[in-house]
This record gives C-alpha cells, structure tokens and sequence, in this order.
C-alpha cells in the first residue's frame, strides 16, 4: 500500500513537472512555428532565450516586479527577431549560418551583460504557483483548486506564464487556420511568388513573422529564469533554443502538433530529473542525453514531412522566376 | 579564357576584412558602456597576441584546431552541407585517441602510437559527421538540427565515459573524482617545436646570440621552450592538401557541383546523396584530427569536454568563412582568429573585460559576413546577364561565399 502510494507520488510529480517545463518550449516554438510557416528558418532561438532571460531576470531583479521582466524579454526578443528579419529578407542572407551568428551574439551578450552588471548568481521572486484560491476572488474560503486531489496539483499550480503558453496554443491555430494574417503567412511561405502577384507583400509578412518569433523566444527564455528557474547563469539554455526550432518540424508546423512535441519532451526532461532524484540506476549522463536522441529520431520520422513550408529557408526577389 | 585583372575580386576580398572591423566598431562600443577604453583593450589584445614568444605560441597553438576545423566545415559547406557539429566530432575524436592512447602507451614506441592516435581520432570524427551525413542524404533530417544534437550527445557520452571507464585510476584513490583521464605515456606526446629545434641543433637562446626586439621573440618562438607543438604542420600541410583536393581532383570537383546546385549535378550522373554523406564526413574526419591534435599535442589527457572542445566547432566556422571557404585563405583566417581568442584572454586580465566580449564580436563577424553577401550574389546575377557564363571547370571559386542550403530535401 504504502509502495503504491509513493508511486502514485512519483507519477503525478513527473506529470506535474511534464506540464510545467514544456513552457518554455511552447513559446519558443510556437514563435519559430509562425516564421517557419512563411518561409523563414530563424536558428537563432537559442541565442534570443539567452538575453530574453537575461533581460528578463535583470529586470525583475531590479524593480521587483516580475511583469516589468516579462516586458523586457518580450522587447529584446523583438529586438533580435527584427534584426533577424532584416538580416534574412532585406539582406536576403543563408539563413542557416545568420541564425549561428545570432546564437554567438546572444550567447556572448548575454555572458557579457552577466558578467558586468550582476557577477553572481543571484536568485529573485519571480511569478510565484498561482494556485488559484478561492480566497483571491473575494470569497471566504481557504479552499484553493490546487487543493483538488491528483488533478489540482498537476493543474492549478503553476504561474501564470506556463497557462499563458498553454493558452497561446488554441489562439496560435486559431490564427493560422481562421484568419486573413493567418492565410498571408501560409501563402507567403507556400508560393511567394504567386501570394505576391495577389498583392500580399511577402517582405512585411516575414517581417512580422520572424519579429513575432524573437519576441516569444525571448519570452521563452524569461520563463526560464523568472518562472521556472528563478536564476541566471551562463548558458542556461544549454540547447534547448535549437530543440525547439527541432520540435516544429516535429510538431509538422502546427500549433496542436508543437503542443504534443513540447508535452512529449518535456516529460522526458521530468523523468530524467526524477530518475536523478531517486537515485535511479540509470547514469545521468546517459538520462540528460535523452532528449537530443529523441530529437534526432523524431527530425527522422517521415510524417508530416509534406507539411513542409515550400519556401522554407528560400528568400524572395520579385521577377526572380 | 584570358585572365585579366578583376577589381571586383579585390572587392571580395575585403567584405570579410570589413567584416570584423565592423564587428570590432561594435565590440567598440560595447567596451565604451563598460566604461573601459577600446584603444586601449584592442591595444592589449593584439601585443597580447602578437608581440612576444608566448603569446604568438599560444595563438599559433590555438590556430591549430581552428584550422583543422575550419578546412571541415569549408570542405562540408562546400558541398552544400551545414556542419555545426565539430564540437561533438572534435570530442569524439579526443575521446578515441585518448582510449587508444592509454591502451597502446605501455606497449608500443612513441610514434606509432601517435600514428594510430591521429588515425582513430580523424576517424571516429568521420564516423559521428557521417550519421547526420546520412540522415540528411537519405531521410531529409536538417543537418544543422542534428549535428546540433549529436554535439550534445558527444558531450554527454564523455562526461559518462570519464566519470566512469576512462577516469584516472589517481583520482579514484584521491577521491576526488574529477572527471580526466590519466595522462598518456610521455614518449606519444607530438614533438614540440622546441625539441624539433634541439634535435636540428639550435640550442642557443636569444639572448645568447645576441638577438633583441621582435626578432628575439620570433626566434624564441621556434626555439625556446613554449607549447607551440608541430601540429601545426600538419595542420598546414593538410590544409594546401584540401586546397587540391577541392580544385584540382575530381571528388573535390564533384563536392562542389553537389554544393552549387543538386539538380544540375544529378543531370550530369552525380550521386548526390553520396556526396553529401562524403562532404560532411570529410569534415567529421578533419574535426576529430583537431581533437586527436589537441589531446596529442597539447592536453595528453582527455578531461570536461567543453573544455577541450573549447568552442572550436562555432569558431571554426568564423574562420572558414572569413577565409572565403577556401583553404588557403584559411590558414592566415585561423592565425588571427587564434590570436583574437588569445588576445581577449589577455585582455580580461589586463583590463577585468569579460573574455566572451570575443563570442559576440564572433557573432557578428558571422551576421555581418553572411549579410554581406547580398552584394556579391547581386553583381554575380548582373554579370551573368551581360557575360557568357562561367566554364564548369573554371578553378575559382564560385561567386557566392556561401553556398545555397535547404532546409530539408
């Protein structure tokens, strides 16, 4: 009985950290999803995390509040996605090779700005579990919904930015499949030159993509350092930008398909940590290489490879053909 | 065709020059919000790096590995292929000499086992390029995802690999558990320019002969005891190597063809696939040479494989595109490169400036260089136009210095 019991606790902790690290990879990849579908690889994801979190964390360190951090990361995102843009419509550069010169600037940036203006690995209050009690709207009760047995807790725990990632999910399908922007971006990134000879401009909708994906990398990577983690260090992404490039091609470049990607890996990454916490005979390192296994077996599989963007990594001149 | 002479060549040539100025304006910049002088910092960098005995060895030394993996990732981007892997196949490579290292140190003479080291280590990097060599050519896998990955794998293999098997028995009995190899056997270790000197019979210091000035550094540099080792040698010798392979075989030939345009090379009876699974795997095998070198040459223990990686598989790739992809640009690419990691090490502990100040002037070298090339492929399109095309066997390289990728084919 008692052995049960505590193995119930192990699953619903592995299902409790499966939904709460999956965050950051579904900003991270939901941002890629929209530049990949008009055409745009942007690789740099990992270097925008890196100074999101920085940026973010700083920000929340400084003034205490952590929406101001979420704001941060959300305009130096921008930044980085706009430079990309630029870098890869206007300039009409390889986008594989820009997308590792932003990663090294974003590394380095990030590990500079570190260095100079905190020094130390310091910790803040981030968002703290929402836990939704009853108490907070106005109600007199202690009761809070994260109290529900087995499902509060995997549920109505985390902070507001995991539920933000999750409900960016319905919207992001929502407007790719219901919506004019949503139609643009497919065509632009299907046929550019026929979405042009109708009028749309391919340029600003790439513009608008790729910016919109650094500013949710950027926000990825805040919610690594003021959500989850509630820290900066160096490096802290340690791969997990270019994992989530990896996860729109697993997730076949829709929203519900990067959803399942990012809950798949992420319960993963859970039950390497809680193989590591138990004490389980599987050496770590072998547990922490895992996930990149995965990736490669999942970039492998055949399905949906017809869901590809046709202009993928193809910049566009008009008269060009 | 007659030869004649093409300013526009000369242009060329000085995108990338402008390239790491414009990036070195940044850093600038940078150095300005942090309150410290540039003159002074680049100042610091380059007689850190370029004025005395030691540290000219040890950009030379540095110069090294970014060479070996800059020829790989040239060789691979030349047939079209995005190797971000070096790291992991650098590690890889590492890994076997060490093995073989420790296991033949004991029984063979020195040389041999340096032979064999080398062997196994270029090949061991071959062999972890080629699979996503081979995910790529036949399963459409993005090269640049999973060469990616593969580094994070590599990483972790070793950690596992010297926390366990490979660790050295002394830290066992001291307990504390570092993950590092033993050292291997002295008589493997590569020559270092010093002895090669001694055994030629240069056994005067500088200063006995009487030489001072730069000329006493330059003379101390090959002479006197440093960490300069005769890797670098090879690593010269194999990079004109590459240059024939490249323009004067017809593997290197064929490389390109597949590099330049796929449909083309499969209407004229190309195995493409092949060649791609051959262009990254030649890189893999340069890549885990640098790591054969780096063990052999200067670490003689394998330990945090980040550490004897040391960026080299993102660096490298710097240094092949500032040598427009071409191994004999490359050469004096990885020489100021090498120096410029140098350079910044010094500069950190002369002026208390972080040393990733270089990764982001790194970075922007790539962004500025990649940007840059809109120009050379817009008059190469203009010039298309007016000139008869290009012969297919014309030896320069092509116009663009990067070659087209696809995402996944």
């Amino acid at each position: 009985m008692n052995e049960n019991l505590t193995i119930l606790a192990i699953v619903l902790g592995i299902l409790h950290s499966g939904i709460r690290l999956a965050t950051p990879y579904l900003y991270a990849s939901l941002g890629e999803m929209f530049g990949q579908r008009s055409g745009v690889l942007n690789l740099g994801v990992e270097g925008i995390m890196l100074l999101g979190a920085f940026f973010g964390f700083f920000a929340t360190f400084q003034t205490g509040n952590p929406w101001l951090g979420f704001l941060a990361a959300m305009v130096v995102g921008a930044l980085m996605g706009l430079l990309m843009a630029f870098i890869s419509v206007t300039l009409k550069a390889e986008q594989g090779i820009s997308g590792i010169g932003l990663y090294l600037f974003g590394l380095g940036a990030s590990s500079l700005l570190f260095k100079t203006m905190l020094g130390t690995v310091e910790g803040v209050s981030g968002f703290a579990p929402l836990n939704f009690c009853l108490s907070s709207v106005g109600i007199d009760s202690s009761f809070c919904l994260s109290q529900v047995p087995i499902a509060g807790d995997i549920v109505f725990s985390h902070s507001v930015m995991t539920y933000i990632a999750y409900a960016l999910v319905p919207i992001s399908a929502w407007v790719l499949g219901r919506t004019t922007i949503g139609l643009k971006i497919k065509a632009v990134g299907q046929n550019p030159e026929a979405a042009d000879s109708l009028g749309v401009s391919v340029d600003r909708t790439r513009y608008m993509t790729v910016t919109f994906g650094g500013l949710m990398a950027g926000i990825a990577g805040a919610s690594l350092s003021i959500s989850l983690l509630n820290i900066f260090q160096e490096n802290m992404t340690n791969g997990l930008g270019f994992i989530a490039v990896a996860l729109v091609y697993f997730g076949g470049w829709s929203p519900w398909g990067v959803l399942v990607g990012a809950l798949l890996f992420s319960t993963v990454n859970a039950l390497q940590l809680w193989a590591q916490v138990l004490g389980l005979n599987i050496p770590s390192d072998v547990a922490v290489m895992l996930p990149y296994l995965m990736t490669i077996l999942a970039l492998a599989l055949p399905i949906r490879r017809a869901a590809q963007p046709a202009a993928l990594t193809r910049p566009f001149t008009r008269g060009e053909n | 065709m007659q030869k004649k002479f093409d300013i526009y060549k000369l242009i060329d040539l000085f995108i990338p020059i402008l390239a790491v100025l414009a990036a070195l304006a940044v850093g600038a910049v940078i150095l300005l919000f942090q309150d410290a002088n540039p003159l002074e910092a680049y100042s610091a960098m380059f007689s850190g790096a370029f004025t005395n005995k030691n540290g000219m060895a040890d950009t030379l030394v540095k110069a090294i590995p970014l060479l070996l993996v800059a020829l790989g990732v040239a060789i691979a981007f030349r047939g079209g292929v995005i190797n971000i892997g070096a790291e992991g196949q650098l590690i890889m490579g590492a890994l076997l000499t060490t093995w073989l290292g420790l296991q033949l140190g004991d029984t063979l003479p020195g040389w041999l086992v340096i032979i064999i080291g080398m062997l196994g280590g270029a090949m061991m990097g071959g062999l972890w390029a080629a699979v996503p060599g081979l995910l790529k050519a036949y399963l459409g896998v993005n090269e640049i995802l999973s060469t990616i990955m593969m580094n994070q794998i590599a990483i972790q293999i070793a950690f596992f690999l010297l926390r366990g098997p490979m660790i050295d028995p002394a830290e066992l009995e001291a307990g504390t558990n570092i993950p590092q190899s033993a050292r291997l056997a002295r008589s493997a270790d590569l020559p270092r320019f010093t002895d090669m000197a001694k055994a030629l019979g240069f056994t005067k210091t500088a200063e006995e002969l009487g030489l001072t000035g730069f000329t006493a550094e330059l003379y101390g540099l090959f002479v006197e005891p440093t960490r300069l080792h005769s890797g670098l040698i090879i690593a010269i010798v194999l990079a004109i190597l590459v240059y024939v392979l490249l323009w004067r075989t017809t593997i290197g030939f064929r490389i390109r063809t597949v590099g330049e345009n796929k449909a083309a090379s499969r209407y004229a009876g190309i195995n493409v696939k092949r060649y791609i699974v051959l262009s990254i795997t030649l890189g893999g095998v340069f890549a885990g040479l640098a790591g054969a070198i780096e063990i052999l040459g200067l670490h003689h223990r394998m330990f945090e494989p980040t550490a004897v990686s040391a960026g080299y598989g993102f660096s490298g790739i710097v240094v092949a595109l500032f040598g427009f992809l071409n191994p004999l640009g490359i050469i004096p690419s990885a020489i100021l490169f090498g120096g410029l990691l140098v350079g910044g090490d010094k500069m950190q502990r002369a002026m208390q400036i972080p040393q990733v100040l270089i990764t982001v002037i790194l970075g922007l070298v790539v962004l500025f260089v990649v940007s840059a090339d809109i120009w050379v492929k817009r008059r190469a399109t203009r010039r298309v136009s007016v000139e008869e095309p290009a012969s297919p066997a014309d030896p320069d390289p092509p116009p663009s210095n990067i070659p087209p990728a696809e995402a996944a084919t």
